[in-house]
């Protein structure tokens, strides 16, 4: 790669998110019905994330009050995670996914799929990303880790009742 | 640090290091963007001279043939090609006697071979009660093989801690290493830390107790002279494991090496053809070491370029390598240490040390390190290296490593140690 694709890869906002990440740090209590807290490896590089997903009943059915994470990794993963808490958090779990495959989509799509900056906002910048395979996974962890804590908690029955009993 | 323009006068070097880069036809080419390989990922997988890859197309081109068993003439050149391989890996490692060299996939295989046999009834099975020794700077492949063996056979794993110079501590050695160790097995040179081990040390104490040595030689082949036949018997390894492509020769290859004695007494590893003496639908009866082996068609060509590397390395002499090696490992570790923030995991003198240095760099990712360095065209490794547990004790998640060899000049370590300066700037720090 040359000096030009490492720009394309290590975007400003990406080094932002890396240098100031948002949402980082375990927050409430992973035990409780409406969390589920994962954790998943990059077996590869062994980038780690600790990740615990919150939920509550909103108007428009279930909501993801709060995405929080520990992680260890590079500057990809890192920022990938931060903009992921920005993306999913407040938003509907419906929404969420939908952002999910979005991501997901531009991930995989080895450079060729012009990102959309209405639904994903920063985590635009990581369609450099997607031109290399090695890093496409560091991309992902995080977003992979939140997708299988919300689907834990969406198969252990559900939020009904619990909404409000909060994020401590 | 002696500066980049009087480098030439860097003492160890191997007096040819021009003639023998023009060996090695990868190292002219250039990466994205114009930039000249500098290849420092050595460890990880060595380059290959020429004389290897001619070798190996010579004999698919005009020799080709399945072994020992091909009545033709091709077989005969193809059985014998492989068979003088054996012999110069022999040569290689100084091994007592040629039919000790036992042809693997790799490294891991010749470690699994040994770990799984050792699990059967026989002289040397492990049961409930033994013990097996490692240490705590193992690569994967000599840590999971032996778990896998403690685990299936009731018996117990232990371990050589570190000191925080990367050394082992043998502090404990004559109780950790006691009359129910069965097995001790040890990195010559650790992959990550680089450190070189005692094992004639380990060795004396084993053999004390009558536990079985083995040692895995994978980072040790490439850089230190080895020569079994002439160590003291007590001190002498009982099994030593290496792979090809670290030699400069192909992967697909492995060598495990071990005393007559150790290997008859070993049950077979893998069941099928060439490993057998003959059979019947009751039962069989099997060949004698090396065969015992080396069940199925093995890779032939592969073996014939690991011949031609292990030779190839024995014409410029191993110590001469030694030598180039600590020199250059001396110039890197004293470069490294000037760039800010930067800590080198493991023993800070070149002496008792291999040629791979992993360190880390406040502030930034492995990975990340590595993709700025990639993009100007220096090749490292960054990760855990498959030494988790050593990574562990030192407290870090991952490191960087570069690893030199033969072909490595002072103007590449110039080039690395700038370039992690250009890696502190570009993720702006001070």
């Amino acid at each position: 790669m040359t000096a030009q694709d490492l720009d394309a890869l290590y975007q400003e906002i990406i080094l932002d998110h890396y240098k100031n990440p948002h949402g980082k740090g375990l927050r409430g209590d992973g035990a409780s019905a409406d969390t589920a807290e994962v954790h998943h490896v990059n077996p590869t590089c062994g980038d780690e994330v600790t990740l615990r997903v919150h939920l509550s009943d909103g108007a428009d059915g279930r909501v993801v009050d709060d995405v929080s994470y520990d992680a260890l990794g590079c500057s990809i993963s890192q920022a990938s995670a931060s903009v992921l808490h920005d993306l999913v958090v407040g938003k509907s779990v419906d929404e969420a996914m939908a952002i999910h495959q979005e991501f997901l989509t531009l991930m995989q799509g080895k450079g060729t799929v012009e990102p959309d900056e209405d639904v994903l906002e920063d985590g635009i910048a990581f369609a450099g990303v997607a031109k290399f395979p090695a890093r496409v996974k560091c991309a992902l962890l995080s977003w992979m880790a939140w997708k299988d804590a919300t689907a834990r908690v969406i198969g252990t029955g559900g939020v009904a009742g619990k909404a409000g009993e909060g994020d401590n | 640090m002696v500066s980049p323009g009087s480098t030439g006068a860097l003492e160890g070097l191997l007096p040819e290091l021009a003639v023998i880069r023009k060996d090695f036809p990868i190292l002219e080419r250039t990466l994205a963007g114009g930039m000249p390989l500098v290849y420092l990922d050595s460890a990880n997988t060595s380059q290959k001279p020429q004389v290897v890859i001619d070798t190996m197309v010579d004999h698919l081109e005009r020799h080709n043939a399945n072994i020992a068993r091909a009545m033709h003439q091709l077989g005969a050149e193809s059985t014998e090609a492989f068979e003088a391989a054996r012999d110069k890996v022999a040569a290689f490692i100084g091994a007592p006697e040629r039919d000790e060299v036992i042809f693997t996939k790799n490294a891991s295989e010749a470690l699994n071979l040994v770990a799984n046999t050792l699990a059967w009834k026989g002289e040397h099975q492990v049961g409930e009660g033994d013990e097996v020794v490692i240490t705590e700077l193992e690569h994967h492949s000599n840590i999971v093989p032996w778990q896998l063996l403690t685990q299936r056979t009731g018996s117990t794993l232990r371990w050589f801690g570190l000191t925080d110079e990367g050394r082992l501590d043998l502090s404990d050695i004559d109780e950790l290493i006691n009359e129910r160790t069965k097995v001790v097995s040890v990195a010559w040179v650790s992959n990550m830390l680089g450190t070189v081990n005692p094992i004639a040390q380990i060795a004396r104490r084993a053999h004390e107790v009558g536990a079985i040595v083995v040692v895995d030689a994978a980072q040790a082949a490439p850089q230190l002279p080895i020569d079994l036949a002439a160590m003291p018997a007590e001190e002498r390894p009982d099994l030593l494991a290496f792979t090809g492509h670290k030699v400069v020769g192909p992967t697909g290859i492995g060598v495990l090496w071990g005393a007559r004695a150790v290997l008859d007494a070993l049950p077979p590893f893998l069941g099928g053809g060439e490993m057998i003496e003959t059979v019947r639908m009751e039962g069989s009866t099997y060949a004698g070491i090396p065969h015992k082996f080396e069940a199925g068609t093995p890779p032939i060509v592969e073996a014939i370029g690991l011949g031609a590397a292990v030779e190839y390395l024995g014409h410029i002499g191993l110590d001469a390598i030694h030598a180039h090696e600590l020199a250059i490992t001396g110039y890197a570790l004293e470069g490294l240490q000037t760039v800010k923030g930067l800590t080198v995991l493991g023993p800070l003198a070149a002496a008792d040390r291999g040629g791979a240095i992993s360190f880390e760099l406040e502030g930034v990712h492995p990975h990340d390190i590595a993709q700025v360095l990639d993009s100007r065209g220096i090749a490292v490794r960054a990760g855990h290296h498959c030494a988790k547990p050593a990574h562990a004790r030192f407290g870090v998640q991952s490191s960087t490593r570069m690893s030199s060899y033969l072909y490595t000049e002072p103007r590449e370590i110039d080039a690395l140690v700038e370039a992690l300066e250009y890696t502190r700037s570009y993720f702006k720090l001070d």
